[in-house]
């Protein structure tokens, strides 16, 4: 018995050793190790052998049989490693390789809109100052637009913004719906409709009677914004303006305030920002100013939160307003404002 | 509004360079769009004389001349024919920079010989110098014009080109802008001194004024001149006119337009013999009156307008314009100056009415003050005498009914705190306000500040107007930069704003582009999306005012400018396209705003995948847009079913309606191919819709539920049935065992064995217990139990 052991060792081991894949060593497992194998056969055939054999060949035999369980296993791992060798280093004929510059399977892709890229962003810039993204009508009353803005009818400044009237006559035969010019009637909604403390911008179509030319339509986008509480002083505006400059163009970017008129704020501010070219020191983009217009901004006139409701001795407020398109064109050097409204994919897949 | 800065300095002592003022006044609120230097280039150019006119001795046409510079003569050749001894000329040395009159381009005077002549320099020309355009001659000086002192000194300068906001009208004006020059630049202001003497009859005795619409004119001055001489201004008055931009007329006239842009108050002149009755009534025109207006043309007036008239008729047109019924003509020998204020709000309507937004026009709409028109008048009187000969009655006629008394503004020093975030010394206050013209005071128990604003500011009234003067003379960069310290308001989102930014993401993963289209569209694009073309019902909102028929209407429906799209696209490349736009549509609403729901509306069109190398791609089809709706309404966790539809502009085999309990979501469909040819669209276009408030309150909560613990059960089974019988009548009966966790369709099938009419449709269920595993017994008790109900309802039998 013991003798037979050790040839079943010999032979076993002989075999395993010419084994080279792994289908054939799952036949020797079945041979050497299975239930039906000879070793199981003879460990479970101890009973009848006499004492004394019994006791050596059934260490021998459970020897054996670990044996054969680890060289097994070294045998598996050394197969699985050099089968892989085999399949990533055999042929390196370049037919056998992937050319893997071929084009990938085409899946059709699309982008936002960089008009709608530029709105989320700056919403979610003036959202992390804590201002509260809003949407309104673009269809608006006189009221809202001009009247409760401190431009009553016949006021100049409403010449800077050429009205389309819609098509509707109030029981009093006038026309008071519009498209609005600005979205500060956003803001001035929410002086009416809300109690201060108040925070919150309005981003959106805005229209003017104008010439259409390359810089120029009759409808752009705006983003206008107010904020009312006590406290709240024109170097606040100058912070909001600062941060959303450095957060918008890039760290450290100046932000000038000159002083300008808009009949709804007092003191009143042409915002710019250190060109995005030159970086102030003057180029061709801005005009060698080395300064780029944003927009307008200003502490809201006392009459303006009186008209909403809002004591301005005990309140006090900023606005601001700046058009949108510009900010894309200036970015990547698009000279003509068309382009962003004619849905050429030409020119909208770019982005 | 152009500017001399050589004028301006007539009233303000500043030697700064041009750029330097330009820059203060854009610093301060008064923007210079740009400064353009008269001279800039002429350093070595200097005034010459000329001494003697010689025969150039190989040329006709040329001449040598002497010239005197003072400290030296030169010799040079010259081409012009206006030359003459004695003549001041300006003298350009070897080296000067000028403009080359051939070209047009700025060049450096080379040393030349010219027909054998060395000529050391040049006698220039207007082109030359960049002054004109004129190279008729060279520029020929006045004869007192000192020798040898640069040209620039002489008939250098710099013209602004300023943007005045609409509060400033004061600032239209010569002595306005010398003001605030001298506020920002502390420099020494003085008005022209004006003295005349009154020679001739009380003015009282010879015109009457009466002002019957007080409402609309609160002050109305005149005076009297006659004798006078009608001719040409001087050339020193022309110059300031033409360096505004205007154009000389006669002597009365220019000095009215003069005086208007020195003080900012605009006068008109009348021929008082014109005047019939001698009386002038200031009131509101008739509804049917007429008056021809200076420059030709008729006017309708009406009610709501101010005429300055006689006893008989309209003689103007109030701050806008004058007849040409009492205009002053060659042969005018008196003159009645008119210096009145006319209400803003009227002059501009007026002004807009009539569309003649006049240069008065422009000053009065803005709000001058009432006390500018005694100034004014005194000072158009004094040049009238002294350039148009004339004699001045004694007394001025004043009629002043809408006398209002300015108080000062009051306020606590701390206003200065709470709006600016900054605080000021009190000298600087009241520096910036002096400096201004303003009256101030500081009371240093209370901090109290009390600023009397000067008659020309009618734009300061209340604190904050003070407050913003200020900040402005000693500039906004004094102003610190802080960040809102106050605790962030409640923000109560929209959930709109959030909801169409997901399907906007959503839509982009799929694979489609967004567009941005124009919401003014034309009626056409809006009638094309139909088969027939019908005018949609009610009628979109329209523009009164429309720039053009391409912009007329508010588009009340998104198909328009996709289909648009597709059409312009596919002209370009024959690829797929996949496009969306999530965008307002405008609906009326009788009597009120109109609604404006945001819409998706996305198309596809042609290829599913672009052209690969592994064989050309199918075309997309109905199903393709319906998983794209299924994805983003599963996304959104909106339960919802595809359900029959008429939407006339789909076809009629290919559409359905998207509903979530009864409320229609959407629509998707195949367009109606009567809508593809309005479009020129000669593939299938499919197309969906979904109105974006709609979907709000079918926005299901997220839950949680454990994954199953218990095998799942597959079973496959083929149904045959009747053609007309749809998948969710099938999947309905499902739905009714709730052991059926799962059910997919795996194939449907039609002919070959199938009887004809009918169809087999194959699906694979999944049965699962939250609480054991099923035995295969069990299962095929269930299915039996599933097939009885198929066959009842639907006459569905188990493929054999």
């Amino acid at each position: 018995m013991i003798q037979r052991l050790e040839e079943l060792k010999q032979t076993a081991l002989k075999e395993l050793e010419a084994i080279n894949d792994l289908s054939n060593l799952e036949t020797w497992r079945v041979r050497y190790l299975g239930r039906k194998s000879e070793l199981t056969r003879m460990l479970r055939g101890l009973a009848e052998l006499p004492i004394e054999e019994r006791k050596t060949a059934g260490a021998l035999g459970n020897t054996i049989r670990n044996t054969f369980e680890s060289v097994l296993a070294l045998k598996i791992e050394v197969l699985k490693t050099s089968s892989i060798q085999q399949v990533t280093t055999k042929d390196t004929a370049s037919a056998a390789r992937q050319d893997i510059t071929l084009p990938g399977r085409p899946f059709p892709y699309g982008k936002l809109h960089p008009i709608t890229e530029t709105i989320e962003e700056i919403c979610d810039i003036f959202s992390s100052m804590g201002f509260a993204v809003l949407e309104s009508n673009d269809t608006e009353l006189d009221y809202f637009n001009f009247e409760a803005l401190n431009m009553p009818a016949e006021h100049p400044a409403r010449d800077n913004m050429s009205t389309f009237w819609l098509d509707y006559e109030n029981e009093r035969g006038e026309r008071k719906m519009l498209l609005r010019t600005h979205n500060t009637c956003v803001s001035a909604r929410m002086v009416a409709k809300l109690k201060p403390p108040i925070r919150t911008i309005a981003p959106g179509w805005v229209y003017r009677y104008e010439a259409t030319d390359a810089t120029h339509l009759t409808m752009f986008h705006h983003v206008d914004g107010i904020a009312v509480d006590k406290g709240i002083t024109m170097a606040d505006l100058k912070g909001v303006f600062f941060e959303f400059a450095s957060q918008f163009y890039g760290e450290g970017r100046r932000v000038r305030f000159r002083p300008d008129y808009f009949p709804f704020v007092e003191p009143g501010v042409e915002v710019a920002v250190e060109c995005v070219v030159c970086h102030g020191s003057g180029c061709r983009l801005c005009g060698n100013s080395g300064w780029i217009e944003l927009g307008g901004a200003g502490m809201t006139h006392p009459k303006v939160l009186e008209r909403g409701g809002i004591d301005p001795n005990v309140y006090t407020s900023f606005a601001f307003g700046f058009g949108i398109d510009r900010m894309p064109m200036l970015k990547y050097g698009i000279d003509d404002i068309r382009l962003f409204f004619n849905s050429d994919l030409r020119f909208l897949k770019q982005f | 509004m152009k500017v001399s800065y050589n004028w301006l300095k007539q009233y303000v002592e500043t030697t700064l360079p041009a750029v330097e003022i330009a820059d203060r006044l854009t610093m301060a609120g008064i923007e210079v769009k740009n400064t353009q230097v008269i001279g800039g280039d002429w350093q070595g150019i200097i005034v010459g004389q000329i001494t003697a006119v010689n025969r150039h001795p190989n040329a006709d046409r040329l001449t040598l001349l002497d010239i005197e510079l003072g400290n030296r003569k030169e010799n040079v050749v010259c081409g012009a024919p206006n030359v003459a001894v004695g003549a001041k000329i300006a003298y350009a040395p070897i080296g000067s920079k000028l403009i080359d009159p051939h070209n047009n381009q700025p060049t450096v005077l080379k040393p030349a010989k010219i027909r054998g002549v060395v000529s050391s320099g040049m006698a220039c020309s207007e082109k030359e110098l960049g002054i004109s355009e004129n190279h008729e001659g060279i520029l020929i000086l006045p004869p007192d014009t000192p020798i040898g002192v640069p040209l620039v000194d002489i008939i250098g300068d710099a013209i602004f080109n300023l943007e005045v906001t609409p509060n400033r009208p004061d600032c239209l004006s010569i002595i306005g802008l010398a003001r605030e020059i001298s506020a920002l630049t502390d420099s020494i202001f003085h008005e022209p001194e004006v003295r005349y003497s009154e020679t001739t009859n009380p003015i009282k005795s010879q015109v009457t004024v009466e002002i019957q619409d007080a409402d609309l004119c609160p002050r109305y001055c005149a005076s009297l001149i006659t004798s006078v001489k009608i001719g040409p201004s001087p050339e020193w008055l022309q110059k300031r006119l033409l360096s505004y931009g205007m154009h000389p007329i006669n002597n009365i006239v220019d000095i009215t337009n003069f005086v208007m842009l020195e003080y900012g108050q605009p006068l008109h002149s009348f021929d008082y013999e014109k005047i019939t009755g001698k009386g002038i009534i200031v009131r509101r025109a008739r509804s049917d009156e007429k008056i021809t207006s200076l420059d030709g043309l008729e006017r309708q007036l009406t009610r709501e307008m101010l005429v300055i008239a006689d006893k008989e008729r309209a003689v103007a047109v109030a701050g806008i314009m004058g007849g040409a019924n009492s205009e002053v003509t060659n042969s005018t020998t008196s003159i009645l100056l008119e210096s009145a204020s006319f209400k803003a709000t009227s002059i501009h309507y007026t002004g807009r009415t009539l569309n003649m937004p006049s240069e008065a026009c422009i000053r009065f709409e803005r709000g001058i003050s009432p006390d500018l028109t005694i100034p004014a008048l005194k000072r158009a009187t004094q040049l009238m005498i002294e350039l148009g000969n004339g004699q001045a009655a004694s007394g001025i006629i004043d009629v002043y009914p809408g006398k209002i008394a300015r108080k000062p503004v009051r306020f606590a020093k701390s206003e200065f705190q709470r709006v600016l975030g900054t605080e000021y010394r009190d000298d600087r206050i009241i520096n910036a306000l002096v400096g201004l013209g303003f009256e101030c005071q500081i009371d240093v128990l209370t901090q109290g500040v009390v600023a009397k604003a000067p008659y020309w500011r009618t734009d300061i009234n209340i604190p904050v107007d003070v407050i913003e003067e200020v900040a402005r003379i000693n500039g906004y960069e004094t102003i610190p930069t802080t960040l809102l310290a106050q605790e962030i308001p409640a923000r109560h989102p929209n959930p709109l704003t959030g909801l169409k930014r997901r399907i906007r993401n959503h839509m982009v993963g799929y694979g489609f582009q967004e567009i941005v289209s124009y919401s003014l569209v034309s009626l056409e694009s809006l009638i094309k999306v139909t088969p027939e073309k019908k005018k949609p019902e009610p009628l979109p909102v329209r523009i009164v005012n429309p720039t053009s028929a391409e912009q007329e209407y508010l588009r009340n429906t998104l198909r328009g400018v996709l289909l648009s799209a597709l059409q312009l696209n596919k002209s370009y490349s024959d690829d797929g396209l996949q496009l969306f736009e999530l965008g307002k549509v405008y609906l009326p609403k009788e009597g009120d705003l109109p609604d404006e729901p945001d819409v998706l509306c996305g198309v596809l069109y042609g290829k599913r995948h672009n052209r690969w190398w592994q064989g050309e791609s199918d075309k997309v089809d109905f199903f393709d847009a319906k998983g794209v709706m299924e994805g983003l309404l599963n996304h959104l966790n909106i339960a919802a079913r595809f359900d029959k539809s008429n939407d006339p502009s789909l076809h009629p085999h290919t559409r359905a309606a998207i509903i979530a309990g009864d409320k229609q979501l959407g629509v998707i469909g195949e367009l109606h191919p009567a809508v593809a040819g309005h479009f020129e669209l000669n593939e299938t276009v499919y197309i969906f819709e979904l109105n974006i408030p709609a979907l709000l309150p079918h926005i299901g909560q997220k839950e949680y539920k454990p994954i199953a613990r218990f095998p799942a059960t597959i079973r496959d089974i083929a149904l045959v049935m009747d053609a007309a019988i749809t998948n969710q009548q099938v999947l309905e009966i499902f739905k009714g065992f709730s052991l059926i966790t799962q059910v997919s369709l795996f194939d449907v099938y039609v002919g070959g064995q199938i009887p004809a009419g009918k169809k087999q449709l194959a699906y694979r269920l999944t049965y699962q217990s939250p609480t054991r595993t099923f035995t295969d017994e069990e299962i095929s008790k269930i299915q039996q139990q599933v097939l009885k109900k198929l066959t009842s309802e639907l006459g569905a039998t188990l493929r054999a």
